[in-house]
């Protein structure tokens, strides 16, 4: 048995070594650092594969790092050792990672493709997506989501403020585990109209506001920390409501054929993209990738494979059916015109400023 | 049930008869000497096998503990961004806005920041560092930096409208504050207290307090499972150590095998079995006991983190007990009987008492471990099953607040040693017996 393992792990390492030295245009092997599951995989078939078609020199290697982007970041920047190559992360943590001078600033419209119509990329990108240091990929949200065999027919959930009324619509509701989205969710279903929610949130009349909100629904909650348990709790009937990132439920509803229906009210939204580390090893062979990954077409593909938006404008027409589901993709979009009718913009630096303090606050309310 | 009884066998003696008088090797050296060379090159030879432990030990171990210990007090942001600053500010009293000169230095410290090459600007960090002590500061830091080199005097008016906290004393009063290479803030702040507007620390408002109940908490749960396994484990570890060799083995593989399946499966396998739509309610549910309406909530709260750490706890009180029971000769429980002891008397008097040492390592074992338990309390323990770690963690990995994060652990570390040295002082350690 011992016998012969080693000899198919012998066989192994000589194909690799055949492998390896058929290439021998200066081989570049790129670590490219995102969140793993679903998202890495439609990021390897919409940009890392075609790439790597085109250029057999380079070899990516996918690290699900993202969760702790920032922390990496700065201990291999301390550190002097800068393993990264790119790194996916959302734009409140680049904005910090960039004050601190361990990502590259980027110029937009000289280290990127301009649209297929000539419109310069800082112009292409969606409004308020760009950052200093920061390269949107795609727009996603934090939606509710509800089993609807757990409701009447004649009485199914609508609306966020039906998340809210225990007294309707009865049952757990499982929610994340930090302020973020509940604070905005719970002076919304209130009746703050969303372009006001963050002036309110940073008044302490306005967090009192939104936390007593969230106390008539406190015994019914079930908190999730991981993406992947807000779905898994649904499909189990643990609870009757979740929030969750809109392509984990889509993947859940569409892929694995689950019973839930999407509520596009209230939608936070939030853009995700790259950022460069500074000092990266292979900084000229990033450039090109990345100039190639972030163009229109690359960015419309990625949506055949997750139901995240692109977050270019000229990317929109582009966008068409499942890669394997063969579905339209169009309607699954968190910004297509019937699902974008009352959208909260997630603000950053909102969330950079008043964070510390209203985790602080949300954490004793959870234990309360 | 016979065994051999090695307690019983007499403890060998030996007898040393003194020197009468000086005694020489055959070369002449004193023989006192000659064992001293001998002794010491010993010893050399002892300390070099040990040595790539000891470097082990401390390049891996105590070195990287006292670096998280010193970060739980080193602040280099305000001094290393500030310098200017912090020197117009020495005379200020802390009232009313500070006067222009202290502008004109923040103002020089922005422009000589600005002309640092990127990886060296002090402004990003100061501006986290400050957000720990008053939320927005980050955002008046950052909206400054980029327009600050611009301004032109009177700069008092420039910063304010650029920002409204510069206008705030509270910023300021900060600035003073945290302008020192080192500070209490972050063990202030993990006491649940903040500092008042004179500088006096008080406790914070009763909706911002969590850690002090999580330090509570942590150590009941510790206790509590500590108990759990010492019931459990007593009557396993007995049952083990009275079993002939061959049985005893296969018994001790049922209580290892938990052992060997990783944590993640047998964490796992516990939401299986505990949810409310899983099989210990769906069975409950399907006999009848309960009603559909009214299933249990085992997990997800303190109950789930109990359980599931009990289980997996198990070994560690398990191993201690019974590599003790198995040195305690059957024959002085016969002993006892014999001299008229009931059946419980002889427990009591004769066989525990003798279990204590093996109690006393199963136990500190346990509520060490489970004192810095992190995994299984963030998976199964909802909120009510959360434990100190849990924050540590989240301050080390998602806010990135690490010197509270160190503040924490030090003090975990620091609570931990208190805990020790009084079982220390009450048991004694050299009591403790591991195997």
């Amino acid at each position: 048995m011992t016998r012969k393992m080693k000899i198919a792990g012998l066989g192994a390492a000589v194909s690799l070594l055949a492998i390896s030295a058929a290439q021998a245009n200066d081989p570049v092997s790129l670590t490219i650092v995102s969140w793993g599951g679903a998202y890495t995989q439609s990021q390897v078939r919409a940009y890392h594969q075609p790439w790597m078609e085109q250029n057999p020199h380079v070899t990516i290697i996918n690290d699900d790092g993202s969760a702790n982007a920032l922390a990496g970041l700065r201990a291999q920047a301390q550190a002097g050792n800068v393993t990264w190559d790119l790194v996916d992360m959302l734009p409140s943590d680049a904005q910090l990672a960039c004050d601190e001078g361990i990502i590259m600033p980027i110029d937009h419209d000289a280290m990127l493709a301009a649209a297929p119509d000539g419109t310069p990329a800082s112009e292409d990108f969606l409004p308020g997506s760009l950052g200093e240091c920061f390269i949107p990929q795609i727009v996603y949200s934090t939606v509710l989501t509800y089993r609807p065999d757990a409701f009447p027919d004649d009485a199914q959930p609508s609306s966020i403020a039906d998340l809210f009324d225990v007294e309707n619509f009865p049952g757990r509701r499982a929610l994340q585990d930090r302020p973020g989205t509940n604070l905005e969710w719970a002076l919304f279903a209130d009746g703050v109209d969303p372009d006001d929610i963050y002036d309110m949130l940073a008044t302490p009349e306005g967090v009192d506001r939104a936390f007593a909100k969230l106390d008539t629904i406190r015994d019914h909650i079930v908190f999730w920390t991981e993406g992947a348990q807000a779905p898994q709790l649904l499909a189990d009937g643990e609870v009757a409501f979740a929030t969750g990132y809109n392509g984990r439920m889509f993947d859940a509803i569409e892929v694995e054929g689950q019973p839930f229906e999407i509520i596009w009210d209230g939608q936070v939204v939030e853009w995700d993209g790259w950022v460069v580390p500074a000092d990266g090893p292979n900084l000229d062979a990033v450039m090109e990738y990345l100039y190639f990954a972030t163009d229109t077409q690359r960015l419309a593909d990625q949506a055949s494979f997750i139901s995240y938006g692109p977050a270019r404008a000229s990317s929109a027409a582009l966008v068409g059916d499942h890669a394997d589901l063969g579905i339209d993709m169009n309607e699954h979009m968190p910004t297509a015109p019937e699902n974008y009718f009352s959208p909260i913009v997630l603000d950053n630096d909102f969330w950079v400023d008043y964070g510390d303090e209203l985790r602080e606050r949300f954490a004793n309310w959870m234990l309360q | 049930m016979v065994q051999a009884d090695a307690g019983a066998m007499p403890p060998s003696t030996t007898t040393t008869t003194a020197p009468k008088e000086k005694l020489t090797t055959s070369d002449g050296r004193s023989l006192k000497t000659a064992l001293r060379q001998a002794e010491r090159r010993r010893r050399i030879a002892a300390f070099l096998l040990v040595a790539p432990l000891l470097f082990f030990i401390l390049t891996f171990f105590v070195f990287p503990i006292a670096q998280m210990m010193w970060r739980s007090v080193d602040n280099p942001q305000v001094v290393r961004a500030l310098p200017n600053t912090l020197e117009a500010l020495s005379g200020w009293d802390g009232r009313d806005l500070p006067p222009e000169e202290v502008f004109a230095a923040l103002h020089a410290d922005f422009v000589a920041d600005s002309e640092r090459p990127r990886r060296e600007q002090a402004m990003g960090p100061l501006g986290v560092r400050l957000n720990y002590e008053l939320s927005a500061a980050r955002g008046a830091i950052s909206r400054t930096a980029r327009q600050a080199p611009n301004f032109e005097a009177p700069f008092r008016d420039a910063f304010t409208d650029a920002h409204r906290l510069w206008g705030d004393p509270a910023l300021w009063r900060v600035i003073q504050r945290e302008g020192r290479a080192l500070t209490s803030a972050y063990y202030v702040a993990a006491l649940d207290r903040q500092f008042d507007e004179f500088g006096n620390i008080e406790l914070r408002d009763e909706n911002r307090r969590i850690y002090i109940s999580l330090f509570i908490r942590t150590i009941l749960l510790s206790v509590a499972i500590t108990f759990l396994t010492f019931l459990l484990g007593f009557p396993i570890a007995y049952y083990l150590s009275i079993l002939p060799m061959r049985y005893a083995n296969l018994l001790m593989i049922c209580v290892l095998l938990p052992f060997w399946t990783s944590l993640l499966v047998r964490t796992s396998a516990w939401i299986v079995l505990l949810q409310q739509q899983g099989v210990i309610n769906s069975t409950l549910v399907g006999l009848g006991i309960i009603g559909d309406d009214s299933r249990l909530s085992m997990i997800y709260n303190m109950t789930g983190t109990i359980v599931a750490m009990t289980h997996i706890l198990l070994p560690f009180m398990v191993l201690p007990l019974y590599s003790v029971m198995r040195t305690i000769p059957p024959s002085y429980m016969r002993a006892a009987k014999s001299l008229g002891a009931t059946p419980s008397t002889a427990f009591r008097r004769v066989y525990f008492p003798q279990t204590l040492p093996g109690i006393g390592a199963g136990g500190v074992l346990v509520f060490i471990i489970s004192i810095g338990y992190y995994i299984t309390p963030a998976l199964v323990g909802g909120q009510s099953g959360r434990m100190i770690s849990n924050e540590i963690a989240r301050h080390m990995q998602q806010s990135l607040n690490w010197g509270l994060a160190a503040a924490l652990g030090t003090m975990l570390l620091v609570g931990v040693l208190v805990l020790y040295w009084l079982y220390n002082r009450l048991v004694g350690a050299d009591s403790l017996k591991l195997g």
